[in-house]
């Protein structure tokens, strides 16, 4: 019969009560032949219940109204955001392209900037997916350089989401202009060669972020947001808003983690 | 909307991690406040069917991590020393206060895994996910948290005696 060996994590697992009971007496024997370690693992258990009894009484004490209101607030915020999300659709849906083309300069702050980015990402999109030969400048084989570079030239630490999971492998990237400065620009396809791209720029102005945005210009159709002064924009033609809403909230999620 | 109902009864187990998380009251429930708001606002990010609580407990550990990095953006004091000096007693009893200052001496990245480990009774592979850590990461900073606050409750018990006396 071959035993295995006591280890530090059976040790550990033991002492919060989460080994497996096969497992148990095996430890347990273990202990009563090594007395300092028993002796150790005994103070763990006894530190935990000290830190249960001093800290449980937490889970008693009334909830501060302010907390419950952080989350009123916020549902506040939350529907504000959903209607807004709606409003904006509609608009851009309704005046589409002449009104994008005379964008203001990015500088101003608010939704006019990240409306000229997300019309700036479309033109990229249709402008760079369609090429077969030259989609990129940099391919993924150095993806590690296409980033540090891109990084380099925005001012900022890029990260090229991994799309696998939600089909969409990385081609490559390349470097824009953007409304006032250069523009990060990440381009993505699927097995059946459907293209996504992902355009990047750190120059939003103040910290303020925006909700999720979809608009579509054409055959192209967007998401974007912002978080603090980086705009993203993650645009496609010939899927449907569903699968790239699924792409882009992929995309949000590596970048904007919870 | 059910997960609203479902936040709203975690609010006092995020109070009471983040009490042994970061020390003094009004500080803990900044950090549930600002983790409720966050989690509101990103509430279409949590994916229905898995642990609401433990995605609840990821955006509380990094909306910590994001509050203590600009607090030391701001601060060029020595890490573990400024937010030792704000750790206030948390009741009458020495042990509690004690035991309260050893936690906050802990390197933070231990001290989560131990609280997630103690109080939440999270299993491993739960603080393993709540913290995108891996799971032998999370046994051995849960071995050297223990290690190390054993240690100093054995050396504060002395200490405690002589406050005692004085």
């Amino acid at each position: 019969m071959s035993e295995q060996p006591v280890s530090e994590a059976d040790l550990q697992a033991y002492a919060d009560g989460k080994l497996p009971e096969e497992r148990r007496a095996a430890v347990a024997a273990w202990l009563a032949a090594h007395p300092e370690d028993a002796e150790r693992i005994e103070s763990y258990r006894q530190l935990a219940a000290e830190l249960r009894s001093s800290y449980d009484s937490v889970l008693d004490e009334p909830v501060p109204e302010r907390l419950e209101r952080a989350l009123r607030a916020g549902r506040v915020r939350h529907l504000a955001m959903v209607a807004g999300w709606v409003a904006i659709g509609l608009v851009i849906g309704a005046i589409a392209g002449w009104q994008l083309h005379g964008a203001r300069p990015a500088l101003a702050p608010g939704a006019d900037a990240a409306d000229s980015m997300a019309h700036r990402a479309v033109v990229a999109h249709a402008t760079y997916s369609p090429e077969v030969r030259h989609p990129v400048e940099v391919g993924a084989d150095q993806e590690a350089h296409l980033v540090a570079w891109l990084s380099k030239r925005l001012g900022t630490q890029l990260r090229a989401p991994k799309l696998e999971a939600v089909g969409y492998s990385l081609v490559g990237g390349r470097l824009l202009p953007g409304d006032n400065g250069p523009v990060a620009h990440f381009m993505y396809q699927c097995n059946r060669g459907t293209r996504v791209t992902l355009y990047v720029r750190a120059d939003m102005g103040s910290n303020r972020s925006t909700a999720f945005r979809y608009a579509r210009e054409g055959t192209v159709g967007v998401f974007y947001w912002v978080d603090s002064k980086v705009g993203y924009a993650v645009s496609s033609a010939d899927i449907s808003k569903e699968d790239l809403l699924n792409v882009a909230n992929a995309a949000y999620q590596q970048l904007n983690p919870p | 909307m059910n997960e609203a109902k479902r936040l709203v009864e975690l609010i006092p187990r995020l109070r009471r991690y983040a009490r042994a998380l970061v020390g003094d009251r009004a500080t803990a429930d900044d950090l549930v406040q600002d983790t409720l708001e966050r989690a509101w606002a990103k509430l279409h990010l949590y994916r229905r069917g898995t642990d609401l609580r433990a995605w609840l407990f990821t955006v509380m550990h990094n909306v910590h991590v994001n509050r203590v990095r600009a607090a030391r953006a701001t601060d060029t004091l020595e890490d573990e020393m400024p937010e030792l000096a704000q750790r206030a007693p948390q009741g009458d009893a020495l042990l509690v206060r004690d035991l309260d200052r050893a936690i906050g001496r802990l390197p933070a990245e231990q001290r989560a895994v131990l609280l997630l480990v103690t109080l939440e009774e999270m299993s491993y592979d739960e603080v393993a996910r709540t913290l995108g850590i891996p799971i032998g990461t999370v046994m051995s900073r849960l071995s050297r948290a223990r290690d190390k606050l054993r240690l100093m409750m054995q050396g504060q018990g002395a200490a405690a005696k002589l406050k005692v006396v004085k």
